[in-house]
């Protein structure tokens, strides 16, 4: 930890430091753009893992979590405080992680953060005649301020880019999104194929892609703000319902994240039944994602084919924990219910099962010609890219980035498996499609693993009936389906949380349909959509 | 196992139906030509036996409603396989997810491109009456704030079984209503429009 701290002072003398759960370094909002760039160019600080805008009632600033892939995935949190806090002004990292251009559109929306420098700063969630901002403490949710309107949303052409003049100060520069002649298709968000409620506005030249520019919001239900009001215990239900096919992931994390900061020890038998429950949640997220796949490229049988061995999983689940999806099976300091007395025939059977089924899907769809010719090639995302805007998962691991959250930051029972990450070095769709193919196999060979060795003893940890964490922040970060998935909780002491913020894959993931389906056909967005494999509700939140 | 709450429901409660039987009272009471009645018995056999949804879900509900279309549970058997994904194709919505202030207008246009006859079934905790984001400063409490709604499914999300008992209950809603000079139902929607207008821009 200490030689952190000398070698981040070497380049910033003025740094102060705050210990906690990670190191945390204030940074002036002044030198942040010069710091970022040290940070990244001179100490290879390359990913953005988090960017959390907080709201202290007298000040307003923003946490940034940053990752060293070279330095054994060190983080290391940056605070940055605006000066004003009723007009916010920070210098924007975009330009320096690419992955912070939605991230930074998100702050702006929900704390009126303005970034000096941002190539877009509009809105990212809300309506554009949405009145205030909802993360700050002190917004108003009267509904008559802001009723449901029925009126159609102005297409919004214009934008704006903040910039410092010669005396320093901010000036507003008016941008245009897309020119006066551009032909601009509009996709969704009532679309069979963008897998969800997700609208793309798409400039093209003839009918080549030129421009997508992401309009997202459709079902932003403002889960971070409605969990500020809610205890510990209540808000782990949300978890489940944002990516709904990384349920037990994301609950996971969430648990994790609170047990850390109670310093809770989860008994050895809840740690294996969670472990396993995400890796069959993972089974039966890959393997919708490879009937979607096939139905977006219009193979409806490759659907079917998926869809009956994912009710298999979910039967398991269902004996388990009552519900299909939705399953609310984690809880702080363990899980809900103990296994059923046939979830181990059943995980056999599953592990039995599927090597045979995933060779049938791979001669029905992996080697047919028209997957093959609509995949391959498309939406390429190089290594430096997948870094660059903090795509992680099957998506990163398509484009050879070795970033499994299993094995640089082990949780659950992971670093006592065996099992390979899956990379492929195609960088396209085709890469991405395989890599959850062959996770599948993975994953079977976890559970193979485990299904014989879990140990006998208390499923739940004993835990206060009245859930307080201390003061402080924490971080917690696990493998969901589609990529690295975070939890950031800060407290004062009290029932609620001050702030929580949920760093979800997918919202990375959309973050890239601009630079992997430029230059391709329109009918490709769709192909680029079904490899990312992005979950809408995890997106929006 | 999955279908016991289905199977331990008795024949009887199965069929009991409190609201269409009110339905019903009320068309009897307007008073049905014979020969008319006739044909809209055939034209509303027809109509419940080929309900076709437009794909439409906004969350986790979706992912269920796939589950309805795929080989266990198969919709086709009751006539619902065909997903539209234009509107102007399909007979109904199945609002699978939380509708949120910017989906409002979008939910409304989608309705409204609707063939007629058209239906609204608001599927899982979200679309009854806003689920567990009701308090949001931007969920709408229930889509029956936005459209006319014809049958409630609850559950978060619902399981296959219940989406198919929702189903048949519009079936069996279809069977007993007026096609010609069906106007009563057309009234209703346009009354629910005069209550909710557009023009005003807002709804508190």
């Amino acid at each position: 930890m200490s030689d952190i701290k000398e070698k981040i002072l070497k380049i910033y003398p003025e740094a102060t430091f705050e210990e906690g759960e990670s190191l945390l370094v204030n940074v002036a909002e002044k030198d942040w753009l010069k710091v970022a760039t040290a940070l990244r160019d001179e100490l290879g600080f390359d990913v953005l893992t988090a960017l959390v805008g907080i709201d202290w009632k007298d000040s307003i600033g923003v946490i940034y979590y940053l990752t060293a892939t070279s330095r054994n995935w060190e983080v290391v949190a940056f605070k940055v405080v605006a000066a004003d806090r009723e007009n916010p002004y920070i210098h924007s990292v975009s330009k320096i992680w690419k992955v912070a251009d939605f991230q930074e559109r998100e702050a702006y929306d929900m704390l009126g953060i303005k970034f000096i420098g941002h190539h877009d700063m509009r809105r990212f969630f809300l309506r554009n005649d949405w009145v205030g901002h909802p993360l700050r403490k002190d917004y108003d949710t009267n509904p008559e301020i802001n009723p449901i309107r029925l009126n159609d949303e102005e297409n919004e052409d214009d934008t704006c880019v903040y910039e410092l003049d010669e005396k320093g100060e901010v000036k507003e520069v008016p941008g245009k999104v897309f020119e006066e002649d551009e032909y601009v298709v509009n996709v969704g968000p009532q679309h069979p194929s963008t897998h969800g409620v997700m609208r793309f506005r798409v400039s093209l030249d003839g009918e080549v892609i030129k421009k997508v520019d992401v309009v997202s919001g459709y079902i932003h239900r403002g889960i971070e703000k409605l969990a500020e009001g809610l205890g510990y215990p209540q808000i782990l239900h949300f978890t489940d319902r944002m990516d709904y096919m990384s349920a037990h992931q994301n609950r996971h994390c969430l648990c994790l994240c609170i047990e850390k900061a109670l310093g809770i020890e989860v008994p050895r038998r809840a740690v294996v039944i969670r472990t396993m429950m995400d890796e069959l949640m993972r089974i039966s997220s890959h393997l919708l994602a490879f009937g979607t796949t096939a139905m977006d490229l219009g193979a409806t049988t490759a659907f079917f084919y998926g869809f009956r061995e994912r009710e298999q999983v979910l039967d398991i689940f269902e004996k388990t924990c009552g519900a299909r999806m939705s399953m609310n099976y984690n809880v702080i300091g363990g899980v809900i219910a103990d296994l059923h007395p046939d979830f181990v025939k059943d995980v056999k059977e599953l592990i039995r099962i599927m090597p045979d089924r995933l060779k049938e899907y791979n001669t029905v769809f992996t080697g047919n010609v028209i997957a093959k010719n609509r995949l391959k090639g498309v939406g390429i995302l190089s290594k430096e890219d997948a870094i660059n805007y903090a795509i992680t998962g099957p998506s990163g691991r398509g484009s050879n980035w070795a970033c499994d959250c299993r094995k640089v930051h082990p949780y659950g029972v992971y670093d006592e498996v065996e099992f390979d990450e899956v990379l492929e070095t195609g960088c396209d769709s085709y890469a991405r499609f395989l890599v959850r193919m062959k996770e599948i196999e993975q994953s079977c060979r976890i559970l193979e693993q485990l299904v014989d060795r879990i140990p006998e003893g208390d499923i739940r940890a004993q835990v206060p009936k009245i859930i307080k964490l201390p003061a402080g922040r924490w971080y917690q970060q696990v493998e969901a389906s589609r990529g690295t998935f975070g939890v950031y909780i800060e407290s004062v002491g009290e029932k609620t949380p001050y702030r929580v913020h949920f760093q979800s894959p997918c919202f990375n993931l959309v973050g890239v349909m601009d630079i992997c389906s430029t230059g391709h056909m329109i009918a490709d967005l769709i192909t680029v959509g079904a490899a990312l494999d992005f979950v809408i509700p995890d997106i929006d939140r | 196992m999955g279908v016991d709450s289905i199977k331990s429901m008795s024949r009887e409660d199965f069929k009991n139906n409190d609201y269409i039987d009110k339905l019903v009272e009320e068309l009897n009471a307007t008073g049905a030509n014979v020969m008319v009645g006739k044909f809209d018995d055939l034209i509303n056999w027809g109509v419940s036996n080929s309900l076709w949804p437009l794909t439409f879900g906004t969350s986790c509900c979706a992912i269920e409603f796939m589950s309805l279309g795929a080989a266990r549970y198969d919709m086709a058997r009751f006539g619902f396989e065909v997903a539209r994904n234009s509107p102007r194709q399909a007979d109904y919505v199945m609002v699978q997810g939380t509708i949120v202030h910017r989906m409002a207008p979008v939910m409304r246009r989608l309705y409204e491109q609707l063939a007629e006859p058209k239906y609204v079934i608001a599927c899982g905790g979200c679309a009854v009456s806003g689920g567990p984001f009701k308090n949001s400063y931007c969920v709408v409490p229930g889509v029956e704030k936005i459209l006319p709604v014809d049958v409630y499914i609850p559950g978060c999300p619902p399981r296959p079984e219940a989406m198919f008992y929702g189903l048949m209950q519009l079936q069996r809603k279809i069977k007993v209503q007026k096609f010609f000079g069906g106007v009563n139902r057309k009234e209703k929607i346009e009354e629910f429009f005069a209550e909710h207008p557009e023009e005003k821009g807002q709804i508190g």
